[in-house]
């Protein structure tokens, strides 16, 4: 905004941005206060990746081999913990998708209310939901006998789920900006499931025919997984190419790149809604 | 947040700087003009009503005037600023009750007004709210169980929760029962007795004539005629229809001297069988300036 239209009652520079944070975390307190009248939905968001981390670790775990060894138990929680964070898309894109929907979107519009407050608050708000289905997730992979190997690094690799969350986080508002039909989240619920199985969360890339390795190493789900593995001090799988040796860099760019992609796409999609 | 409060001017003397500026305003949506060179004023203080048929364009203009949407081309100013350009302070002045409902379904009425009062900077308060829209029963009650009127009331309350100097409102009553209606009239009432402006859109020409001080008519994206609602289309009030019975069928005639009508009439016979004279009322004036009925011709007696 330039000086000519400003007015005096225009709150600027610190002041601006101590209102945007207050307007931010106020629109996350209404997301939040509506889990709490939900707390049915919200419980089964957070078991759902328990119960697959339950069904790959006791139905087909038995039959699962760790190339170049180690317990498929510790090989698979870490890459339970990155799919975690990538079916939040569906949760993100669903909020987004409602909020429009009922004309939420637009109250908000009209409110006097930094115009970035909607989309941080849902930022705010998902990325606590995820805190929480982590340390749900966290305990019950301690409950079936799963121990990282030390706290540091432990905080570190939840460090870096949360970061693949922020990029799925705007991958969903991107989307929910997009679908304008609660309907189209249904598309996207499907197309998450061979987007996961083609990575390295449930087996090692190395296992995969030749091409398919490759695009499961690159899948932007697998540096994470990988990383987060290292971190945990849990098997890794043997035999993996550049992009799995490069686990850490992939772990941070790839997540960089997506929210730096998706926050300009759903900034801009924002802004066209007054079209 | 300006504390320069604009006194709302004498009637008559238009010289205050006006709540609502429009001229030439112009939206398109894939080619087709919604909105086609409409000029619309509306003064400090005053009640406007726009009225218009489904798709004339009334809920993209009030968009555009509440800053959520974009023009194509025109002036639009709004409290002296450019909807498209304004900010906080601006929007802190300005209230919306928009058609959709703008509320989650999971609160209730009382946690949904005590969210929506974080953003303004003086909200009333919510018992005050409750009161005012007829929802104090209802306070508990989450918004996803509410009937279709009740949630209009709501979106009421949220309208006016930060005390506007100028609301909108996009078809408030759609969905109240005639109780609630009434109980809305008494609020906008009291709102302008406070000396808040009213931009209103409405199906309900009786909506109309009880709130407003001017109404306009919007058809083909502009506005066809502004007058206040007891003198709408005055030209075509002046005409009257002359109706009766021939020979079993009814026949009718429009004009402006039913007296020499009925002179023509009663000169061939000495009782005019089902015999009314009729002024048009605010409906048929409506009807007949959107183009939705069709005029009888003038003379088919003679």
């Amino acid at each position: 905004m330039t000086a000519l239209h400003a007015t005096p009652a225009e709150p600027r520079g610190l002041e601006r941005l101590r209102w945007a944070v207050a307007d931010a975390v106020a629109a996350a307190g209404r997301d939040v206060a509506h889990w709490r009248r939900q707390p049915a939905a919200v419980l089964v968001a957070a078991l759902f990746p328990v119960l697959l981390l339950l069904m790959f670790t006791y139905l087909l775990g038995g039959g699962m081999v760790v190339p170049g060894g180690g317990d498929y138990r510790d090989f698979l929680v870490p890459g339970m913990l990155a799919l975690a964070m990538v079916f939040g898309v569906e949760a993100t894109m669903t909020a987004v998708v409602t909020d429009t929907a009922r004309g939420i979107t637009d109250r908000f519009r009209s409110l006097p209310m930094a115009p970035s407050a909607v989309v941080a608050g849902r930022c705010l708000a998902d990325l606590a939901g995820s805190v929480v289905g982590l340390a749900v997730l966290l305990a019950a992979a301690l409950a079936v006998g799963w121990r990282p190997g030390g706290l540091v690094p432990a905080l570190a690799a939840v460090g870096l789920l949360l970061l693949l969350r922020l990029a799925f986080l705007w991958m969903g508002i991107y989307l929910g900006l997009l679908a304008r039909d609660p309907s189209m989240v249904v598309a996207v619920q499907i197309l998450v499931w061979p987007f996961a199985f083609l990575s390295n969360a449930f087996v090692a890339a190395s296992s995969m025919p030749g091409w398919l390795a490759t695009i499961a190493e690159w899948n932007p789900v697998a540096g994470t997984v990988t990383a987060v593995r290292e971190l945990f001090g849990a098997p890794v799988g043997t035999g993996g190419g550049w992009a799995t040796e490069h686990a850490l860099l992939l772990a941070v760019a790839w997540p960089v790149l997506l929210t730096g992609v998706f926050a300009v796409l759903s900034v801009r999609r924002f802004q066209g809604l007054s079209r | 947040m300006t504390t320069t409060q604009v006194a709302p001017a004498p009637p008559g003397t238009g010289t205050d700087r006006p709540a609502v500026a429009v001229r030439g305003l112009v939206k398109r949506y894939g080619g087709r003009a919604v909105l086609d060179g409409l000029d619309l004023d509306v003064r400090r203080g005053e009640c406007f009503a726009l009225l218009g048929p489904n798709g004339a364009g009334k809920t993209t203009a009030i968009e555009i005037l509440e800053g959520v949407r974009r023009r194509d081309a025109g002036e639009v100013l709004v409290l002296g600023e450019d909807p498209s350009l304004a900010g906080r302070g601006w929007r802190d002045r300005v209230g919306v009750v928009s058609q959709g409902e703008g509320a989650g379904q999971a609160l209730s009425v009382r946690e949904t007004l005590d969210h929506f009062a974080r953003y303004h900077a003086r909200a009333r308060s919510t018992e005050d709210l409750l009161a005012a829209v007829g929802l104090q029963e209802s306070a508990g009650s989450r918004v996803g169980r509410l009937s279709g009127g009740q949630r209009r009331r709501l979106a009421v309350a949220l309208g006016v929760q930060g005390r506007p100097e100028l609301l909108f409102l996009d078809e408030p009553t759609t969905g109240m029962d005639p109780v609630a209606r009434r109980q809305f009239w008494e609020l906008i009432r009291g709102l302008r007795a406070d000396g808040t402006t009213v931009l209103l859109t409405t199906h309900y020409l009786d909506e109309a004539a009880e709130l407003a001080d001017r109404v306009g008519v919007v058809a083909g994206g502009r506005l066809v005629e502004v007058a206040p609602p007891e003198e709408l289309g005055a030209a075509l009030r002046r005409e009257t229809t002359v109706s009766w019975l021939e020979g079993g069928a009814r026949r009718s005639v429009r004009t402006q001297a039913p007296a020499a009508v009925l002179r023509d009439l009663l000169a061939v016979q000495a009782e005019i069988p089902g015999l009314s004279v009729t002024r048009p009322g605010l409906e048929d004036v409506y009807l007949r300036l959107v183009g939705a009925t069709p005029t009888t011709s003038e003379g088919a007696l003679r």
